[in-house]
């Protein structure tokens, strides 16, 4: 489903991905680790066409599509869907309303035809509930005065809104509770599905008891150092990344 | 729509009985201003003699002032005698016979605000479907407000049926000499509206200029007065947020509020008037000044306005809190764009005991236009326990604009409070790329934003207003993206 070929990428001419190699199937869950700033949130940032970033090198397929012709927009009608890691606030934009024109341009692409406000609100409500928030936020300010907990379930929220091909999830369970990575564990799993597959990046090897990813990738420098299953991740909690001989890369760099 | 001629005649009878259009037989003044101009202007409209006397004082003030230059914008300097202070209302004859003749581009522009076939005609004025609107309109509205003793109507007809009021509340509250452009509107101006709702009256229905005949034609240095008498309450809306044709370059209008024990006023605005394209070329200079006078006891005004319009607009509706207890309110989106300039703000004078006032101003700037705030807030030593909360919110779009903010405190008495919040910001990369991530438009992206952060004032404006005004921010933000 999606595949990504020796991609480069950098900001203000310094290359932070040199060379991403990376196949994900239809139905598959991947994680990435890797030590702070190697480059798992550029990577994310990337896929979804954050034109801060320049693309130098390489390419990237979704279904055989060439993604990165698209503009960022497109690339999400087109089913690819980030979670951020810092969701941004927009003062006064009521959650509810961004939810409903992002719901309608996803189905005005598709030719369907848009919800009108009340069957949005019912759709929204259920959902709202799917990961334990009051749909008393659907009425507030995206994002605006929220707990990082709530910040982090509202995205997963939207991911369940908008039913992506593609669910990128930049440290979804970094900031919550116990009860909290519960709820938003369910909801990744929820959203787990023979069409669509799930890129999950993460520091916490607890996560993936709850969501069993089929494969995990280790990111360091800006490259793909090791991939193995669900197994590494145990070993990378009990050894650190100090035996992947990375800890040199990170700090030339 | 199909009518005979009986009916036509009978629309056109009814018309007149009902006052709504002054009969008037004469061309275009020349160019230029004296105190003949004026004689033959207040001949032209039947007068009363007191008017002439008030409008010539006026031009005499006027001639002695200076424009003034203090405000945040720049422009080429207005030749006052190149102006025209009387032109008879075009005859059906001169004006576009249909939608055919009318600048697509405006039709275009209509069509996106939402407003429905038959009125779009009548805003671009079009000859004969716009008078078979008004009239009917017009006259579903006059019963229901005569039965309430409520008095709206053109201040040229106020001047004739009721000049004792007119002549008792006219420069009560703006005086003719109190600026050079209030005096120069003093001096000249054409008509306006005018309102009274007597003691104890709510009026029964929001009263708005776009129902009334001849407002395209009153517009250059129009007059408004409305008073509120003890206990009284009205919403009066001005204006209409389609852009109306409109060949006058110099806008330059006087409203007066007058607000009883009791007794309160809402007046919301949304002005879309031309801006000049998107090189700065041509566009409404908008000179106004606004003021309400709360001279009675817990008496209270409201200003909201939206302004999206002119090249330059320089407005600063005003609050003169003498009754005790008495309210003051300004609740102010302005959106400038392109080349735009707008100095825009509010004054509230507190002179009266424990009175209270809030300022709420959203200033949105894109392209390369400049958005100035300037507001005065002000206790005189009899304003025991006043209090002021001003807000002040400035929000940019592209780097190649301009906000500035210029509030002023004045105070005489050492019990006034003043709180003021002041905030910059602008719609971020972050912001753009999570709404586009989500799968919005750029555009559709930056006016979610800019709507969101109007809504503290569009929640003051009357429901089918703020609905519009959030339709018109989006067609003024176009272009504003990339
Ligand atoms: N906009 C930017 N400008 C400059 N440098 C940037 C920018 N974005 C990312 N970087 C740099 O790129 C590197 C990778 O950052 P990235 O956010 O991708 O790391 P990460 O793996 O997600 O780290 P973390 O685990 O802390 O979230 C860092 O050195 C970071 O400082
Ligand atoms: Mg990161």
């Amino acid at each position: 489903m999606l595949s990504i070929k020796n991609l480069h990428a950098s900001v203000n001419g310094e290359e932070i991905l040199k060379g991403i190699n990376l196949e994900i199937k239809a139905g598959e869950v991947h994680a990435i680790m890797g030590p702070n700033g190697s480059g798992k949130s550029t990577l994310s940032q990337v896929l979804a066409g954050n034109e801060t970033f320049e693309v130098t090198e390489g390419e990237v397929t979704l279904n055989g599509d060439n993604l990165l012709e698209l503009v960022t927009e497109e690339r999400a009608r087109e089913g690819v869907f980030l979670a951020f890691q810092y969701p941004v606030e927009i003062p006064g934009v009521s959650n509810l309303q961004f939810l409903r024109t992002a719901v309608n341009a996803m189905r005005k692409h598709r030719g369907e035809e848009e919800m009108n406000a009340a069957e949005f609100m019912k759709l929204a409500k259920d959902v709202s509930r799917q990961v334990d928030l009051d749909p008393a936020f659907l009425k507030r300010g995206v994002n605006e005065g929220f707990s990082g907990g709530e910040k982090k379930r509202n995205e997963i929220m939207q991911a369940l809104l908008l039913q992506p091909k593609l669910a990128i999830l930049d440290e979804t369970d970094s900031g919550l509770d116990i009860d909290a990575l519960q709820v938003v564990s369910n909801g990744v799993n929820a959203l787990r599905a023979d069409d669509r597959a799930i890129l999950m990046v993460t520091h916490y090897q607890r996560l993936l008891n709850h969501i069993v990813p089929d494969y995990v990738h280790v990111l360091a420098g800006g490259k793909i150092v090791k991939s193995g299953g669900r197994e590494l991740a145990l070993e990378l909690e009990e050894r650190g990344y100090g035996w992947l001989g990375i800890d040199a890369v990170d700090t030339s760099n | 729509m199909a009518t005979t001629d009986t009916q036509v005649k009978e629309l056109i009878k009814r018309e007149y009985e009902h006052g709504f259009v002054t009969e008037i037989e004469s061309d275009t003044f020349e160019p230029g201003l004296n105190e003949d101009v004026i004689r033959r202007l207040s001949e032209l409209k039947q007068e009363p003699e007191f008017m002439l006397e008030w409008r010539l004082k006026a031009y005499r003030r006027w001639l002695e002032m200076d424009e003034p230059e203090w405000a945040h914008v720049d422009f080429p300097k207005v030749d006052y005698n190149s102006i025209s202070y009387y032109s008879a209302p075009k005859r059906p004859e001169d004006m576009p016979q249909s939608l055919d003749e009318v600048d697509p581009e405006l039709l275009r522009t209509y069509e996106k605000l939402g407003i429905p076939l038959h009125e779009r005609a009548k805003l671009a004025g079009v000859a004969v479907d716009a008078v078979f609107d008004s009239v009917s309109v017009a006259t579903t509205f006059k019963e229901p407000l005569e039965k309430a003793g409520v008095i709206f109507c053109p201040i040229s007809e106020a001047l004739q049926k009721h000049p004792e009021l007119v002549k008792k509340y006219l420069g009560s509250v703006v005086p003719a000499g109190d600026n050079y452009f209030a005096a120069l509107n003093s001096a000249v101006f054409s008509d306006g509206s005018f309102v009274y709702i007597p003691k104890g009256v709510r009026c029964p229905m929001e009263l708005s200029t776009y129902f009334r005949i001849n407002a395209a034609n009153t517009g250059q240095f129009e007059r408004t007065l409305i008073i509120a008498e003890e206990g009284s309450y009205v919403s009066y809306l001005e204006g209409c947020t389609a852009p109306m044709r409109d060949e006058n370059q110099l806008h330059a209008a006087v409203v007066e509020l007058v607000i009883l024990d009791d007794a309160q006023i809402k007046y919301s605005t949304v002005q879309n008037w031309y801006p000049g394209d998107e090189n700065g070329k041509g566009g409404i200079y908008n000179f106004v000044t606004k003021r309400a006078a709360c001279i009675g006891k817990n008496s209270k005004v409201s200003w909201t306005q939206v302004e999206t319009g002119s090249a330059i607009t320089w407005k600063y509706p005003s609050c003169v809190l003498r009754g005790e207890n008495s309210v003051g309110e300004f609740y102010s989106v302005a959106l400038t764009h392109n080349y735009q300039q707008a100095d825009t703000g509010t004054k509230m004078i507190h002179l009266g005991k424990n009175t209270k006032s809030t300022i709420i101003s959203k200033g949105i700037s894109a392209g390369r236009s400049s958005n100035a705030y300037r507001g005065l807030v002000k206790f005189g030593p009899g304003a025991e326990g006043a209090r002021n909360f001003t807000q002040c919110d400035s929000l940019l779009i592209g780097d190649r604009c301009g906000a500035h903010t210029f509030p002023y405190i004045e105070s005489k008495n050492k019990s006034a409070i003043v709180e003021h919040e002041a905030t910059t910001s602008k719609v971020s990369d972050e912001q753009m790329f999570l709404c586009r991530q989500r799968g919005i438009d750029p555009e559709q992206a930056v006016s979610m934003i800019v709507n969101g952060f109007c809504k503290e004032v569009f929640k003051e404006l009357p429901m089918e207003f703020a609905v519009e005004a959030s339709k018109l921010l989006e067609v003024s933000l176009e272009g504003s993206v990339g």
